[in-house]
């Protein structure tokens, strides 16, 4: 029982990173039409500057709300300076962030080094508590808590608001947007910088979750970020948070009970297997 | 029009193999473009590595310059060549012609199935699809299952035919990437110019209307991608000769993005572009990081010294400005130019 239980807070954690990856993922997509590959770099800026904040001497709070400030900045002026210009040229978007992708984490291996960084965890949170007979660490709350906030911040935040209601009716239909006199460009910044601040403190809380951070952290969680994108049907942020759930468990319990690796591959024939009966993903959204 | 000139434009590309297959017999020096004479062993590898580069670019644009689909699994059949020889060398202790041909059925049977699936997609979501499957490929491959694969240390590949090793025999090596550029030059022209490479055509233009006119374009992308997957395959066995073994980040995303952005510099969608997209790309991180660990950029201030010394940012960073400034990537450039001037 205690396995399961902690099996089950791990993939529960694990599945909070994938849905801060993953929402900010499906709102850019939705609305914009880019697959966003320097989402992964995105998420390693805010995982270095992070880091950078913990080890001179911030408190935790405070570096993970520099990374994520930092994060949502370099996003801003990703969608600014990259993005923009190559609007009405959607391929050429995504080759701009596969450039972007391969250069971040190029570039920050080359200030700090290949190798992974310790991650300086505060003793508040580096501790476990006992649930039903099992020790799971504390950081696996901070991860499920902060990805619920952000699921019920981006709910709020689409379903109450007036560019919510803009955003929303522009993953329906872009054009008709346009045509009654809005300007999408604005929702495209926004939602850029909403993603880029998600993927930003997924970057802070994976520091917290592996313990440390390396460049090529981002990419590997960019990857199950996507299957869980596809798998949520593309542009949904509520089937991106059931997706994630389903991923981030499946994956720990096939990992612990079979072979280590195992849990990734299985994630992969799910995705598979889901394509096969329905190509449009969990919520059934056009893919 | 001068006859010498018609006779050139005609037949250069022949010429061009020609002088690439004496190459070995040469001993001019090019200095700053190879560090020793063309035909040492250590510019006949790195030639070598351009050849097999630009060709797995030339396969991978049948699928993204003719056919329009964005996979970003490419790596995996490429890989699947590779490790699939290098097991049954290793492993099976097959001879080496036996287990090439059964890696590269190996590589073309995994293409067909996963295209099949993951072919249901279109657009974005098939890029998507095609990334998860590379990616199971690439952690199965790491996690290194029964230790057949080697894990992150690869594979060396054992049993090869004694013409084969060793630094004594890079010319033979060389000849054999040259010829497979020419077979993947020429399967992927024969199949352009055929009525499949029509549809292809069409597809890349409009599926809708494709599908309006009777045909069914699942069955055309299909050929298009068992093609490109064989062709890659085909191309993992070239490099597991040439580098001797297999290694994880064959088969890794970034193996696959590389492609992408060979066939973009190079001009996706034409004869030549991505073939000189591959070999530029190739000699360009060759060139990077020979340099990035010499005196003169150690020398450097560190602002200019950090960035120099990845060949991948300054590869990331070409690629943005060439998707920026130069959307027909270098194929593209003689156009543009004569437009300038016009």
């Amino acid at each position: 029982m205690a396995t399961v239980v902690l099996l089950t807070m791990t993939g529960l954690g694990l599945g909070a990173l994938y849905f801060l990856v993953a929402s900010g993922l499906s709102l850019i997509f939705g609305l914009m039409d880019v697959l966003n590959f320097a989402h992964g770099a995105l998420l390693s800026i805010g995982a270095y500057a992070a880091w950078w904040g913990a080890s001179n001497g911030f408190g935790y709070p405070l570096a993970l709300l520099f990374g994520t400030g930092v994060g949502t900045l370099a996003s801003v002026a990703l969608e600014l300076g990259l993005i923009r210009p190559l609007y009405q040229r959607p391929r050429e978007q995504v080759l701009a962030t596969v450039g972007v992708g391969l250069a971040v984490p190029a570039l920050l291996s080359a200030i700090w080094g290949a190798d992974a960084r310790t991650f300086p965890v505060p003793g508040a949170l580096a501790g476990t508590f006992t649930v039903l007979g099992a020790a799971v660490p504390v950081n696996r709350l901070v991860l499920v808590g902060a990805a619920l906030l952000v699921l019920l911040a981006l709910k709020l935040f689409l379903g109450r608001t007036r560019h919510g209601l803009v955003v929303r009716a522009g993953v329906e239909d872009r054009a008709m947007v346009t045509a009654l006199g809005i300007d999408v460009r604005k929702a495209f910044t926004l939602v850029f910088a909403i993603g880029g601040a998600a993927a930003s403190l997924a970057g802070a809380l994976a520091g917290l979750y592996f313990g440390s951070v390396d460049p090529t952290q981002g990419s590997s969680l960019l990857i199950f970020g996507f299957v869980v994108v596809v798998m949520g049907g593309l542009g949904s942020v509520g089937g991106a948070a059931l997706a994630c759930v389903v991923v981030g468990l499946v994956q720990q319990f096939a990992n612990y009970y079979t072979t280590s690796g195992l849990g990734d591959l299985a994630v992969v024939a799910m995705l598979a297997a889901l394509l096969l009966v329905r190509p449009s993903g969990l919520t059934g959204r056009l893919a | 029009m001068n006859p010498l000139v018609n006779v050139l434009r005609r037949w250069w590309p022949a010429l061009g193999l020609v002088v690439l297959a004496v190459v070995p017999y040469s001993a001019l020096p090019l200095p700053g473009l190879l560090d020793g004479p063309i035909g040492s062993p250590g510019s006949l590898q790195l030639l070598a590595l351009c050849l097999v580069f630009g060709a797995l670019a030339t396969g991978y644009d049948l699928l993204l310059g003719r056919t329009g689909l964005l996979s970003f699994g490419h790596a995996l059949y490429f890989a699947s060549g590779t490790y699939a020889t290098d097991l049954l060398l290793t492993s099976a202790g097959l001879g080496f012609w036996t287990a090439a041909g059964l890696g590269l059925l190996a590589g073309a049977a995994l293409s067909a199935l996963l295209g099949a699936v993951s072919l249901r997609m279109s657009g974005i979501g098939f890029a998507m699809v095609t990334l998860a499957f590379a990616q199971a490929g690439s952690i199965l491959v790491q996690r290194d299952p029964g230790g057949v694969t080697g894990g992150e240390e690869g594979l060396a590949a054992t049993g090869l035919p004694g013409w084969l090793v060793g630094i004594q025999h890079t010319a033979n090596l060389y000849w054999i990437a040259l010829a497979y550029l020419v077979l993947t030059l020429a399967a992927v022209q024969w199949a352009v110019r055929s009525p499949i490479g029509r549809v292809w055509e069409g597809i890349r233009e409009n599926e809708r209307r494709v599908e309006v006119l009777g045909l069914r374009p699942y069955g055309f992308k299909l050929v298009a991608f068992v093609l490109a997957g064989t062709l890659a395959a085909l191309g993992g066995i070239v490099y597991l000769l040439l580098t001797g073994g297999a290694t994880p980040q064959a088969t890794s995303s970034d193996f696959t993005l590389s492609l992408l952005v060979m066939v973009i510099l190079g001009g996706s969608g034409t004869r030549w572009g991505p073939l000189v997209g591959g070999v530029l790309y190739t000699w360009a991180q060759h060139r990077l990081a020979g340099l990035a660990g010499s005196d003169t950029i150690a020398g450097l201030p560190s602002a200019l010294r950090v960035p120099l010394s990845q060949p991948l940012f300054l590869l990331g960073v070409l690629f943005v400005i060439v998707v920026y400034a130069l959307p027909g990537g270098v194929a593209g450039l003689p156009a543009r130019l004569r437009r300038a001037r016009a």
